[in-house]
């Protein structure tokens, strides 16, 4: 994917929770397709604006492995809430 | 313009991080300071939901999310003034630079008259447990912004000063690597503090 096409989508998820946000979702299921979205957003970023797709294994599971405790404790506090 | 297939055109070639390793090690401590305070916010609302959802609903979402598309669209310019170094054009990678300092100080204006527009209403810190956690996260997260322009203004002064080339750009790399870890915070606490509830 070019990198034109990754800022293109990346504007569309933002204004997509931005207009989540205008509607007023709220619940479970829109908390996990929000952090669904940052996890997306999160991993284009770190794979293709940091450049780490290339990189040695272990900072792309390190800099993921960030993404996946960030997303996955914040959903587990929205769950227990 | 120059080539846009892929932001690190030397990385199909190598097996290294973009930039000074050191710099690495300090993002992922910089990350790791995000993830407690992220947490330490999720958790909070867990035990107090009506007051953080009653009181995200005065936060204004619309700068937030302008600061969204502000933070990714300078990160869209460090990768070209990368690729433009990357390609030997010294000067394109220090306008690329320059444009993304602009798309910082854009951030920082939209998140001054936000933060403004809340002093204004003699919101503190200790107003209550939701604006203390939305003070405390916005202003450390624009604190990074700040540093994050003036890493970027040095390289870009150097880029102007030909200190570079394309076989020797580790600086520029390195403060690319910065600038997007500014840009991939922002991405989590916006949707978290703005949005869900």
């Amino acid at each position: 994917m070019s990198i034109i096409n990754l800022w293109v989508i990346l504007v569309f998820l933002t204004g997509l929770t931005w207009a989540v946000g205008d509607a007023g979702g709220t619940g479970m299921i829109w908390a996990l397709g929000l952090l669904l979205s940052v996890f997306l957003k999160g991993h284009w970023i770190i794979q293709d604006f940091m450049g780490l797709r290339h990189a040695p294994a272990l900072w792309r599971r390190l800099l993921h492995g960030w993404l996946f405790l960030v997303t996955g404790l914040i959903f587990l506090a929205y769950w227990m809430a | 313009m120059i080539k846009q297939s892929h932001p690190h055109a030397s990385a199909h070639t190598t097996t290294r991080v973009p930039g000074d390793l050191a710099m690495w090690f300090f993002i992922l401590a910089e990350l790791l300071v995000f993830t407690l305070l992220f947490a330490a916010y999720a958790f909070a609302r867990a035990a107090n939901v009506e007051l953080f959802n009653h009181y995200q609903q005065t936060l204004n979402r619309d700068i937030g999310a302008a600061n969204t598309l502000v933070l990714i669209t300078g990160s869209l310019f460090v990768v070209f003034a990368v690729q433009a170094i990357q390609a030997g054009k010294t000067l394109l990678c220090r306008n690329w630079l320059l444009a993304a300092i602009i798309a910082g100080g854009f951030f920082v204006v939209l998140k001054s008259i936000e933060l403004a527009d809340k002093f204004s209403q003699g919101i503190t810190l200790s107003t209550n447990i939701f604006y203390m956690f939305y003070l405390s996260l916005t202003v450390f997260h624009f604190m990074h912004v700040i540093l994050g322009m003036i890493i970027l203004a040095i390289v870009a002064w150097k880029t102007h000063k030909n200190v570079y080339s394309a076989q020797h750009h580790t600086d520029i790399e390195t403060a690319g690597a910065y600038w997007h870890m500014v840009d991939l915070v922002w991405i989590v606490l916006f949707p978290l503090v703005y949005v869900i509830r």
